[in-house]
């Protein structure tokens, strides 16, 4: 544990002042979802249960129901991660631990794939979800938004591969063990740190994903969360007070997640192995 | 109770990129025989031992189990049991579930492999802990941990990497009697690498000596110690090392500066004598040398003196050892010397 520096109050008042910007956005959010009328930071007039009304009314203003949107984005944002800790695991298995033909120009393509500005590739993708027949389906953006964040992913967990020791996995060969073995049953377990950060990680990645999501997606039965907030900038006269419900509404399960995979997102800045 | 196969190796060689890490590498181990690989670090060992394991494949060369041959194989299909130099457990099983995972790749039914994971637990003395991970234990435990992992399959083969070499002082005599109780009893045969020649004369049947990926000596003990090869093994075994001397064999002596020894039948030409120091004698006999460093070692003390522009180091008894500065001489055992020829290479006497 690093010890405090010498001025933290001082470090303390600075960073306090750093957040509040952000610590009185979600202040308003929290105070618009729940008053009739909020004037700066002061909440005036009666508390508004109607403003959560899209809970229980099927439809708000000829929209899907949000409970078909919170379900759209659950299966989206959980498929994405399940998928990128997947995938990204064997590829960086395979980078961190064989030699295949073409690695070293692989590596670097990952690299480059990884700081490649991802909305430059909209059209390009559209047309490939059409010649696919994936257009407008949430598989087709699952896809998508997974193979964008795979990069990151397989870099993330190659650093994690890369700390385990090779004689323990040939202690698992001589043991008996086929490679799979290996993988499945010493490395993956040995780098359950990388796992939970990159799951964390993708899902609040996938779950806050917005613009591919918007660019793919027409049909309202196929909305997430994220579209299901855009439709209401769409009105002449926004309903800011419902807005703010739906945007919490939106925001709880992040908060969540963040509450209980913190430390596992701090191991991808950390690493490290432990037993 | 032998169950071990003997172990051929014939001309194995192993390159990784430009670097020879073993080269042209022949040897045979008996059925139940215990042979140490020793060399300075670097020098191949490992390598050698990977490639029976089967984790390296040859560049050139076979192995063969008995009469079988297993380079080709899969290190699973080998039943061969390694201890590794870290151990390498697996920090996220307890030390039962380390000790049972070779049995439990092999489907063994489930209460045999409690049974056999507890037997061969309670031979290594580690019964009592085997809920704990190997975080948790000590290094001693670890290390029997490992061995245990190794023999619980009752493999064929047992290679050991330095399996004491990360062990206390203190444990790792006791250690090394019990690897040599365990490997009797067993009847397996092993392999155990090392760089430490005390521990390789103390527990091997026969010792092969590496140098630079090259095999220089291969036999049991004391002929190793009466009898080296050459003057890597001269100075490689024993400890403190055999002094060489450089000079001339001139048939009837040697000569090296201002140092002339009367030796019959000594061979003719440029090389090395060899004399151990615990050979050489303080005495009132012998040729004068002085005394330069006197190094205490609790029962014995080594001496460094100089003679004839020669530094050599001799052993003697502590209630023996003379002061620093002191003028001594120095008796040279006629039947206990070493001649090698400028290249090294052992030539006498027969
Ligand atoms: N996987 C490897 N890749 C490249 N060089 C290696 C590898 N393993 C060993 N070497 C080299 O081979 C030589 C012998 O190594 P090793 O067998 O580990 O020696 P020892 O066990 O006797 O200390 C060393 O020069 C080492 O650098
Ligand atoms: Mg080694």
């Amino acid at each position: 544990m690093a010890l405090l520096p010498r001025n933290w109050p001082l470090w303390l008042l600075l960073l306090v002042l750093i957040t509040l910007p952000i610590g009185a956005g979600i202040l308003w959010l929290v105070l618009t979802a729940l008053y009739n009328q909020v004037h700066g930071l002061i909440p005036v007039g009666r508390l508004a249960p109607q403003h959560w009304r899209f809970l229980f009314e099927g439809s708000v203003g000829g929209r899907p129901s949000i409970w078909v949107a919170l379900k759209n984005s659950l299966f989206f944002a959980g498929t994405v991660a399940v998928l990128e800790v997947l995938i990204a695991s064997m590829a960086a298995y395979a980078i961190s631990r064989m030699k295949f033909p073409l690695r070293t120009p692989y590596l670097g393509m990952i690299l480059t794939l990884h700081a490649f500005p991802a909305v430059s590739l909209l059209i390009a993708i559209y047309y490939i979800l059409r010649v696919l027949g994936l257009f407008d389906t949430l598989v087709g953006v699952i896809l998508v938004k997974a193979s964008l964040d795979l990069p990151l992913g397989i870099w993330l967990m190659k650093g994690f591969f890369d700390q385990l020791s090779w004689d323990m996995e040939m202690a698992a060969l001589v043991d008996g063990a086929s490679r799979w073995t290996v993988f499945w049953r010493v490395a993956l377990p040995l780098v359950r740190p990388g796992i939970l950060a990159l799951g964390t990680f993708a899902l609040l990645s996938a779950w806050g994903e917005f613009i591919l999501p918007f660019t793919f997606i027409v049909s309202a039965k196929s909305w997430t969360l994220a579209l299901y907030m855009q439709s209401f900038m769409k009105e002449a006269f926004v309903d800011y007070g419902l807005m703010a419900a739906v945007g919490l509404f939106y925001a709880l399960p992040v908060f969540l997640l963040f509450l209980f995979g913190q430390r596992y997102l701090l191991n991808i800045y950390s690493g490290g192995v432990k037993g | 109770m032998t169950k071990g196969t003997g172990v051929r190796l014939e001309r194995l060689t192993k390159r990784f990129g430009r670097v020879v890490a073993v080269r042209e590498l022949s040897l045979e181990v008996a059925p139940g025989e215990l042979v140490a690989f020793l060399g300075p670090s670097g020098c191949g060992k490992t390598t050698t031992l990977l490639m029976i394991a089967g984790i390296y494949r040859p560049t050139a060369g076979h192995v063969y189990f008995g009469d079988r041959r297993v380079d080709p194989l899969h290190p699973r299909d080998r039943d061969v049991g390694m201890v590794f130099q870290s151990y390498a457990l697996y920090p996220h099983l307890n030390l039962f579930e380390n000790i049972a995972f070779p049995l439990r790749l092999k489907r063994v039914p489930a209460d045999q492999v409690r049974r056999r994971v507890r037997e061969t637990a309670e031979l290594l003395g580690i019964g009592g802990i085997l809920e704990r991970r190997p975080a948790q234990v000590s290094g001693g435990q670890q290390q029997r941990a490992a061995l245990a992992r190794a023999l619980v399959k009752e493999p064929q083969v047992l290679l050991l990497d330095e399996p004491l070499s990360n062990l206390d002082a203190q444990i790792r005599l006791s250690a090394r009697a019990e690897i040599r109780r365990l490997q009797r009893e067993l009847g397996v045969t092993a392999i155990l690498v090392t760089h430490d020649q005390a521990e390789a004369l103390a527990m091997a049947d026969r010792v092969a000596v590496f140098s630079m990926g090259e095999l220089q000596q291969y036999a049991p003990p004391d002929e190793l110690y009466h009898r080296p090869k050459n003057t890597f093994v001269a100075g490689f075994v024993g400890s403190p090392p055999m002094n060489l001397i450089e000079g001339e064999f001139t048939g009837d002596g040697f000569r090296a500066g201002g140092l002339r020894l009367a030796l019959p039948k000594a061979p003719t030409g440029r090389g090395w004598l060899g004399v151990r120091p615990e050979h050489l004698g303080l005495g009132p006999e012998g040729l004068p040398a002085r005394v330069l460093v006197v190094e205490p070692l609790g029962r014995e003390a080594i001496v460094i003196v100089e003679l004839s522009g020669h530094r050599l180091q001799v052993l003697v008894p502590e209630d023996e050892k003379p002061a620093p500065d002191a003028e001594v001489r120095i008796a040279f055992p006629t039947g206990a010397l070493h001649y090698f020829d400028a290249k090294g290479r052992r030539i006498g006497p027969e």
